[in-house]
């Protein structure tokens, strides 16, 4: 059970978030995109071994959207922050994709 | 402590209140409580607590618990108990115990209150944390209970202090992230018939806490030699606690087979207590230390590098003898004994820190799997962090070689009766891994999930790989595998973790305000999501089907009504409202006039229809959406995602107003009419008041809202009105409703009457993977501007021929209602060479049609929109049916009726 820390509510149980998959991928102008690009904005995101910046929901608190670093592997928990702020540094070295534990 | 009686199998039995079961049931000579579950052998108590194989009971009296080791059975008053051979049989009687739950958070949790967590509490209440203690005993002291010693003095207080809170016979069942601890009390069991009535039986603890100490302590390990299951053999710990702390004087002569120098502290309490202890028989080639000294000054003889190999029965199946083996010599000796007291090391209780990924250490010194490193605020103490105390110096051993007829009754899960010949089978099978092994010979599967064979186990993999690596050096366990456990660590009951919520609490019931109207009439409800929805509203002696048509007929005939309450609404508002429901709709809203009312569907950004409902435009900078009963949450959690994450500059605020408005739908040609009666500051007229718009007007003084929406094609009124008015306006309808002859009707009429129209409802005729397209709605996706969806749309694959469409079907037998996910064949589709026929879609939707006077359905067929007038079957079984391919609007094409 995450221990998650609201930017709003404090910290609280996992049960009281949903996950948003990972942070920072802005909605692309979708008319400039080829078809395999678009396909890739809709259907591919980071899934790493280790720290990935995400998006979580507060749904049964303030049901306000955030981001948060977490890894991936230990499930440490990192900041948090603000949707459109600016992203605090990794905790730790970023996840590779396929990278070996 | 007082004597009580109890019942064991039919047996009366006296035994000590608060004494394990286990000690009651030895003391009264019962050597063998059971026979095991695959093979049928006897057998008796092998170990102390939770982690014993062997004495499992189920209880008869209280709850009827269906499987519980007789060993932490705690005697009470009124316990009634029977053996049982490893499978439990669930009560007949249900469960009417209380269970609750509750919440904790501390500073510092300790989850053991042996000596070693008491120390670590005492620490923690020094740096002035609040300190909770929980433990699985009845009381405090950990091994020092079962040497029957008192706890010292400076640790006994801290059990006092005020910021210490001590919770006995808690047993921590998980541990997990970020130091999330679920813990199981038990409460009343071992109060018997004094248990008070209204105590929760069992309380499930949730704790955070910033620090774990994990002190849980350990468990004494046996060995793998043949015929190692027989009653009389015992963990050395064990023997020697029932004998002296209990006052079990049923064995005369006792074997010691140990490792390590806790069987020769084994021994002496044994020999203390009367029995004869024959030898003790020590693996290592040398022994030292305080414990050998004092067992040989009690003069018990010691036999070094000489192990046990097997054993012999007696009339009784109780173990006779004992074949022992001088690992120098090789020499043989047999020995009678009753008791066989076996001391194969310690393994500590590593299972809480695996549930978080902790991998343990494996440490030659302590012939055991540690974890005593500290991290995330989580730490070990005691015998997990390799304080053993004592002078042990443990041989790494798990038993004798045997021959294969040996290791067919060499015992290393006595639960799951899995033998040393299965292990080997397992590897000759070319199984490497331990998991898969576990998987493969069922060891440590059973209600002890492996606490004394998952070691064993590793052991014996070390001993078979030095064989086939043709060396004598026993391979390190590390080499081999690690312990890994899942919560939970012991087993929980359901109810335990059902708690309160059981029966009518196990989830909130949604009731709309006219509900107790609808009890009343006797409708017959259905669950939609939380709510409950009336489906029909059956006459006397009307069947499900009879109600239906009728309800049908009144609708389409004359003027029937019903509780929409349940619709999804959603209120937005804010000056870029219009601009933002552009976006999430595929058609336009920001060019809808005031007043008025327009359908629409939204996607994902997939191109997937996923929701639909009418919004409508109650001020410049004011719609009110209403979605699916069962999507609404759904939906606004949508719109805030991309107004939270994508469009924050969009001035929009979105507010759940379900349960604000009530919607009452009146439908029918005579609804009108009806309505006037009630309305009279607003002209219900065609003319006056078109299809789709939407007027405020009053009733008795009342403000609602009216809009002409139809999901029937019926004329139809939509009265919103607010939630705690519904109920009179509704009285108000029915007022006036009988010489109109006005009918309620539920959903499923609801159903039929969409169904005939080609009225889509998401998720029934939708399976996740339909474009608006795909459900012939061309028509409601917009061109001119930018939506959600808009751009996959355009992605070949959702384009391609051959998707499955929405279209109408109709049964060769026009009474054949089809079922419903029913697969639909080409008429010419031949099965493959493996019998299987290639499906060409499926009904979504079936119903039989009053109106129509026959079955009729709707059905997501591959290519379907272009296959009108073909027929295709719909194989049942043996049956084959038949079905026309078809238009899925059955009614009223040019939309006359509504108006």
């Amino acid at each position: 059970m995450l221990y998650i820390p609201c930017p709003h509510c404090g910290l609280r149980n996992e049960t009281e978030f949903h996950y948003g998959a990972e942070a920072g991928v802005a909605y692309p102008d979708p008319n400039a995109l080829a078809d395999s690009d678009w396909a890739k904005y809709l259907h591919i995101r980071a899934n790493p071994k280790g720290w990935l910046a995400e998006r979580w929901v507060h749904f049964a608190g303030c049901g306000r959207w955030f981001n948060l670093w977490r890894n991936t592997v230990t499930h440490e928990i990192g900041p948090a922050y603000l949707p459109f702020t600016e992203q605090p540094k990794s905790p730790g070295n970023i996840g590779q994709e396929g990278q070996k534990v | 402590m007082s004597e009580i009686s109890f019942i064991f199998d039919d047996n009366i039995y006296k035994g000590q209140q608060g004494e394990p079961m286990a000690a009651a049931l030895l003391r009264s000579g019962l050597l063998t409580i059971t026979n095991s579950t695959y093979h049928g052998r006897p057998r008796g108590v092998v170990g102390l607590g939770v982690e014993e194989p062997n004495a499992l009971v189920q209880l008869v009296s209280g709850t009827q618990e269906s499987m519980r080791p007789a060993t932490v059975i705690e005697m009470a008053e009124g316990l009634a108990a029977r053996s049982l051979t490893g499978i439990g049989a669930l009560p007949e009687l249900p469960d009417e115990a209380r269970y609750d739950k509750a919440n904790r958070y501390v500073d510092t949790l300790v989850i053991g209150a042996g000596v070693a967590g008491l120390k670590a509490a005492d620490e923690a209440l020094r740096a002035g944390h609040e300190v909770l203690l929980i433990d699985d005993q009845p009381g405090p002291g950990g091994h020092l209970r079962h040497l029957g010693m008192e706890l010292p003095s400076p640790l006994k207080d801290i059990l006092v202090h005020k910021n210490l809170t001590y919770i006995p016979r808690c047993t921590a069942t998980g541990l997990y992230d970020q130091n999330y601890i679920v813990a199981v009390e038990r409460r009343s069991d071992h109060l018997g018939d004094a248990a008070p009535l209204n105590r929760a039986r069992i309380r499930v603890w949730h704790i955070r806490a910033d620090r774990v100490v994990l002190a849980p302590g350990a468990f004494q390990r046996p060995l793998i030699f043949a015929n190692n299951d027989r009653p009389g053999i015992m963990l050395s710990h064990a023997a020697a606690t029932y004998v002296a702390l209990h006052g079990v004087r049923i064995f005369k002569r006792a074997v010691v087979v140990t490792v390590d120098n806790q069987g020769y502290r084994d021994a002496l309490r044994l020999h203390q207590a009367g029995v004869h202890v024959h030898a003790i028989y020590d693996v290592r080639p040398d022994a030292q230390g305080a414990s050998v000294d004092a067992a040989k000054a009690a003069g018990i003889p010691v036999r070094l590098r000489t192990t046990v190999l097997d054993t012999t029965a007696n009339a009784e199946a109780a173990l006779q003898s004992v074949i022992l083996r001088d690992l120098n010599t090789n020499e043989i000796v047999e020995t009678t004994a009753d008791l066989l007291a076996v001391s194969g090391g310690w393994t500590p209780i590593v299972d809480l820190a695996t549930h978080i990924g902790i991998k343990p250490t494996w440490s030659a010194k302590h012939a055991a799997f540690l974890v005593n490193h500290a991290i995330n605020q989580l730490q070990t103490a005691g015998m997990l962090a390799g304080d053993f105390g004592g002078d042990d110096d443990p041989a790494v051993f798990f038993g004798p070689a045997l021959d294969d007829e040996q290791a067919r009754n060499a015992y290393i899960d006595l639960q799951r009766d899995a033998t040393l010949h299965e292990l080997r089978r397992a590897v000759g099978a070319g199984l490497h891994s331990i998991e898969h092994i576990k998987r493969y010979t069922t060891i440590g599967t059973a209600h002890d999930q492996g606490k004394t064979s998952g070691m064993l186990t590793i052991g014996a993999l070390c001993q078979l790989n030095a064989t086939a690596q043709g060396g004598n050096s026993v391979l390190s366990p590390a080499d081999v595998g690690t312990l890994s456990f899942r919560p939970p660590y012991v087993p929980v009951p359901f109810a335990a973790l059902a708690g309160r919520e059981r029966g009518p609490l196990s989830d909130p019931i949604r009731i709309t305000p006219i509900h107790p109207w609808h009890v009343e009439a006797g409708a017959v409800f259905e669950d939609v999501g939380q709510w409950k929805r009336p489906w029909y509203f059956p006459k006397q002696g009307e069947s499900m089907d009879d109600a239906v048509r009728r309800e049908c007929v009144a609708a389409r005939e004359g003027v029937a009504v019903m509780d929409a309450s349940t619709l999804g609404k959603i209120d937005i508002q804010g000056q870029d409202a219009g601009v933002f429901l552009d976006r999430i709709y595929t058609n336009m809203f920001s060019t809808l006039p005031e007043g008025q009312c327009r359908y629409g569907l939204m996607c994902k950004a997939d191109g997937i229809a996923f929701d639909d409902g009418v919004a409508t435009r109650l001020g410049k900078n004011h719609y009110l959406m209403t979605t699916t009963t069962g999507g609404a949450a759904g939906v606004l959690a949508w719109l805030e995602e991309w107004l939270q994450t994508e469009w924050p500059e969009l001035k929009v605020y979105c507010t759940s107003v379900t349960e604000h408005i009530s919607t009452i739908a009146l439908v029918g040609p005579k609804s009108r009419q009806l309505l006037q009666e009630l309305v009279t500051n607003v002209d219900l007229s065609k003319e006056a008041f078109p299809f789709m718009h939407s007027r405020m007007a009053t009733i008795d003084g009342t403000t609602v809202r009216i809009a002409r929406i139809s999901f029937s094609g019926e004329l139809a009124f939509e009265i919103n009105v607010d939630w705690s008015d519904a109920r009179s306006i509704w009285e108000r309808l029915w007022s006036l409703g009988r010489p109109y002859d006005l009918t309620a009707y539920g959903t499923e009429t609801m159903h039929v009457l969409r169904a005939e129209k080609g009225y889509v409802i998401m998720g029934q005729d939708t399976d996740g993977t339909q474009t608006p397209h795909d459900l012939n709605m061309s028509w409601i996706v917009s061109k001119k501007k930018e939506f959600i969806g808009k751009r996959s749309l355009q992605l070949p694959y959702l384009q391609q021929a051959g998707r499955p469409q929405l279209v109408g079907l109709l049964p060769e037998q026009g009474d054949e209602v089809l079922p419903e996910g029913a697969y639909i064949t080409a008429l010419d589709a031949k099965p493959d060479e493996q019998g299987k026929t290639n499906h060409t879609g499926f009904v979504t939707s079936s119903y039989y049609s009053p109106t129509l006077g026959h079955a009729f359905a709707l059905a997501l067929i591959a290519n379907g929109l272009n296959r009108m007038g073909e027929v295709v079957a719909v194989p049942i079984g043996k049956k084959g049916l038949r079905a026309t391919i078809c238009d899925a609007v059955f009614i009223d094409k040019e939309n006359l009726r509504r108006d």
